[in-house]
């Protein structure tokens, strides 16, 4: 009598809690969001791409019900009694301090002070980062697939899509198999026919007339048999088979250019760095090797590190060409347009010396713009534009296809500054 | 004794075959021992599939909710961080009796595990007089699908934000969505699905009877008397709302009744937590030393079997850093080896104290004390005094009013009662469970539902008794009142929504 099964469940499914997990992120949205926007504040440009650990206080997840609290008379039982007798008195803790004799009752949970945290994965990072950003459908399954790939030709599959179908070799193959397939019907055909001419040769007599009406029949049907074979079968179709191989990619080098006077607040400078981090993410997916160089200035333009480009602040007047200048000898000096796809980013609050717009136009149309893959301008500010912007204004008609400038208000303005570089390279 | 037999394996891997003969051999001993179960069905998992079945309180289907995924995320969490083992084994009360396995286990373990769910467990499910009573364990996987398709149906016509919150709400007032007297009659997904069309229907009725405002004559007026209603005070908070609430959906109502069907069919495994687990660790203890004593199982096997068995029994002092209160696998292992002892080797003190016990056919006994009891009857009727002294138990008493922590008792002749009464109290779920009854609801005027607490020993609610009142409130639909007493005296009422506040501007905050 068998009483007992045992079942092998390993290959079923081990995501049943998927839908539950996504239905807790849902409803903690707003702090999951906050935390990935304090991660992206925290963290560097280039180390944005992992998961992160999110923490929530237990008391906002907790789940209320009806139980008792802390008061009232009790008596409970304890284990591992040392010097205790009946009658003896201890001092309880002072209150908020946790009972030093902790109870075995099962209403203590729920009101614990620790964080409930968690981790969420690169791909889900990704996702809230697309979504501060407001990025496009389109482009976020672009930047979030991790892996850029292309195809290869890799042989012959025998299934696949139609487009896919190879006609030579299904052909062949259905050329092969209708002989294979015949063959004992031809070799039939051929006795049968050898047949019928000696029944029909003249030394015959007409007793075998029968016959003959009989093997004409009969040949008809073997011709009719082999005619019905088909032409194409399922099993002859073959397909081109395509292997999924990481694309070869080349090195680019992103130039973040900002303005560190002291109209820059910090606020401005995060929108910046969202700014310059979209850059970053776009270029990672279709470079494989990346050199960041951040160029601040204000009168005067220094190369820094990245912490020193976001945090510290400086006064003063503005004079960007002298920025534009220095990214243009670095160029020269270390980043030759032949070895290297440029980018550049510049943001600013659109304050400038105002005879200098005309000079960064210059260095811009004679120095820059020829050499560089992209160049994005945003200019941060709620007050008028200034000069800047009408020079500007100018060079985006005139090289509509690589320079690209907007007014920021927010971080979801920041994705059309890269449309046109988006849309070039995810469309094609 | 029978002759020594040769060992079934001798490594610590296991296979399909290996799993299949000691699953053999297990249950030829537990058949000797007479032990009487549901037909098994025990499938291998791997971890993370016990971690999906840990996060859904065990249950094989179950509906979406947020509130699993946190339970996941917690779990996940704290295996990740290797803060936490995986529980060996998770059994479902059903029949066939369903055990997961998990593929990490050795040999050694899997063979544990067998013993203590398949046999251990899954007697007790089958024979405890609770189960019996309150569970159906046939039917208990088809209504889990009916329930989470259901609910499922649910949020594809009114949302899943809709549905979430009837939920959460219903998930508040699980513990109090049990009955505790009435039996409720087995039946089928199919039978299940038919009913609720017709429950529909009906509740639709007669609630428009309750709620009826076409005014009376004067006559009638005059000559009826204000009455109570409900009649009888109702402790099934949610059977009361499902049934009565005026303003809910015929499918909110079918989510209040599914999420107490539920709470039913776990309750009986909340009341007999200590009996339940102690039955399987004893006897997954004597099943596999009885597999040694038959010389099924090898030396090394058993070394490794004895550090888990200590491990799961394990009880810390009460000053110890992991002390956690007392470990229910350690106390019920405790009381039913004491009790085999009883009967087979009982000292003059065990025939004073147990005197139908001692020398008696310890099977017979255990079976007996394993079918007829829950925690605080079985802990008030088979708790001994050597057991008490072994964990050196004290009893403390802890008055509000008192600066001082009191030893009421310890494990001495004259604290052994006093002890095995506060224990047994501590398991006991209708005291340690605070009394809430729903006792009036204003009929004629704001429709206003009112909850009566009644303080055992002065204990207060705590402190998010509100919030779990505003869930009350969503339900209900219009204004909830708890009422606290002690003795005779209302010590606190709490309002939802607070009086001076309109009940329109009154909103439940949803989510963090």
């Amino acid at each position: 009598m068998q009483n007992s099964y045992v079942i092998d469940r390993r290959l079923n499914g081990k995501n049943k809690s998927a839908v539950n997990r996504r239905r807790f992120m849902q409803r903690y949205n707003k702090r999951i969001k906050q935390s990935v926007a304090d991660a992206i504040d925290r963290r560097s440009i280039t180390d944005i791409e992992r998961g992160e650990n999110i923490s929530i206080p237990a008391q906002d997840i907790a789940e209320p019900f009806f139980h008792h609290g802390e008061g009232g008379n009790r008596s409970f039982v304890n284990a591992g009694n040392k010097e205790f007798t009946e009658g003896d008195r201890i001092q309880k803790p002072p209150a908020g301090q946790g009972k030093g004799t902790g109870s075995g009752d099962a209403t203590d949970q729920g009101e614990g002070e620790d964080d409930f945290s968690f981790h969420i994965s690169t791909n889900e990072f990704l996702e809230y980062l697309f979504e501060d950003l407001e990025l496009p459908n389109l482009v976020r399954k672009e930047l979030g697939n991790l892996e850029e790939v292309s195809y290869r030709k890799a042989g012959h599959a025998s299934s696949g899509i139609p487009s896919r179908l190879n006609i030579i070799r299904s052909m062949k193959n259905a050329h092969a198999r209708k002989i294979a397939m015949t063959s004992s019907l031809r070799k039939k055909l051929k006795r049968l026919k050898a047949e019928l001419l000696q029944l029909q040769s003249p030394s015959h007599n007409d007793q075998d007339h029968t016959k003959i009406e009989h093997l004409r029949i009969e040949i008809d049907k073997v011709k009719n048999r082999i005619k019905n074979t088909p032409f194409l079968d399922e099993i002859d179709l073959r397909f081109n088979r395509f292997d999924v191989v990481p694309t070869p990619t080349s090195a680019a080098v992103m130039f973040c250019i900002m303005d560190v006077s002291g109209s820059m607040t910090q606020e401005t400078k995060d929108i910046a760095k969202r700014f310059y981090l979209l850059l970053y993410l776009f270029l990672k997916r279709n470079y494989e090797k990346i050199e960041i160089v951040f160029i601040r200035h204000h009168t005067s333009a220094k190369e820094v590190n990245e912490e020193e480009f976001f945090y510290s602040r400086e006064t003063g007047g503005t004079i960007v060409s002298s920025a534009l200048l220095l990214a243009s000898d670095i160029i020269k000096t270390r980043y030759s347009p032949t070895a290297w796809n440029i980018y550049m980013a510049q943001a600013s609050d659109g304050d400038n010396w105002s005879n200098d717009s005309p000079l960064c136009v210059d260095v811009l149309k004679t120095s820059l713009l020829p050499l560089v893959q992209y160049f994005a301008y945003i200019e941060i500010t709620e007050g008028d534009h200034q000069d800047l912007w009408d020079h500007y204004l100018k060079v985006q008609s005139e090289y509509s296809n690589l320079f690209s400038m907007e007014h920021i208000h927010s971080v979801s303005d920041l994705y059309p500054v890269f449309r046109q570089l988006f849309h070039k390279k995810g469309g094609g | 004794m029978k002759t020594k037999q040769k060992p079934l394996s001798t490594q610590s891997e296991w296979t399909f075959e290996l799993i299949q003969s000691y699953e053999h051999e297990i249950s030829k001993i537990a058949k000797d021992f007479g032990l009487s179960t549901f037909p098994n069905q025990i499938e291998i998992i791997s971890a993370e599939q016990m971690m999906d079945a840990y996060s859904s309180v065990g249950m094989p289907v179950g509906y979406h909710h947020w509130s699993y995924g946190k339970q996941f995320l917690q779990t996940f969490q704290s295996y990740k961080r290797g803060r936490m083992g995986l529980a060996y084994e998770i059994v479902i009360n059903s029949n066939p009796c369903i055990s997961y396995l998990m593929e990490e286990n050795s040999i050694t373990m899997q063979a544990l595990v067998i013993a203590h769910a398949c046999y251990g467990h899954n007697s007790f499910f089958k024979n405890n007089y609770l189960f019996q009573t309150w569970t159906s364990p046939s039917a208990i996987i088809d209504y889990l699908v009916f329930a989470k398709n259901y609910v499922a149906r649910c949020e594809e016509l009114h949302g899943v934000q809709a549905v979430e919150q009837i939920i959460d709400s219903c998930h508040a007032l699980q513990n109090f969505g049990v009955d505790r007297y009435k039996r409720p009659q087995p039946i089928s997904a199919q039978q299940e699905e038919d009913r609720q069309r017709e429950r529909e229907e009906q509740r639709q009725q007669q609630i428009n009877l309750l709620w009826k405002t076409i005014p009376l004559s004067e006559q009638t007026k005059s000559k009826a008397k204000p009455v109570r209603f409900p009649g009888e005070p109702e402790e099934n908070i949610l059977y009361f709302v499902e049934k009565n609430a005026p303003l809910l959906e015929p499918w909110q109502r079918e989510i209040i009744r599914i999420v107490r069907k539920i709470a039913q069919y776990f309750y009986p495994q909340r009341q007999t937590q200590v009996m339940n687990e102690g039955w399987a660790t004893f006897w997954h203890y004597t099943i596999i030393n009885e597999l040694y004593d038959r010389g099924l199982v090898t030396d090394s096997f058993m070394m490794e079997f004895i550090e888990s068995h200590s491990a799961v029994i394990r009880q810390p002092d009460f000053d110890d850093p992991y002390y956690s209160g007392i470990n229910p696998y350690a106390l019920g292992f405790a009381i039913y080896r004491d009790l085999r002892r009883i009967c087979e080797e009982p000292t003059e003190e065990d025939k004073m104290w147990f005197p139908e016990y001692a020398d008696s056919d310890w099977l017979a006994t255990l079976d007996f004390a394993m079918k007829n009891f829950k925690d605080e009857s079985f802990i008030l009727q088979f708790l001994s005094p050597r057991v008490m002294r072994d964990f050196k138990f004290f009893a403390i008493k802890d008055h509000e009013s008192d600066p001082f922590y009191v030893v009421d008792s310890i494990h001495n002749e004259s604290g052994y009662h006093q002890i095995r009464k506060i224990l047994s109290e501590q398991y006991n779920l209708s005291i340690n469970e605070p009394n809430i009854q729903v006792i009036n609801v204003n009929l004629h005027g704001n429709r206003e539902l009112t909850l009566r607490h009644i303080q055992t020993d002065e204990r207060p609610l705590a402190k998010d008794t509100e919030l779990t009142l505003k869930h009350l409130y969503r339900l209900w639909g219009f204004p909830v009142r708890l009422e606290s007493k002690s003795k005779t005296t209302i010590t606190r009422i709490l309002q939802v929504p607070p009086e001076t506040t309109s009940i329109e501007a009154y909103d439940i905050p949803f989510s963090g």
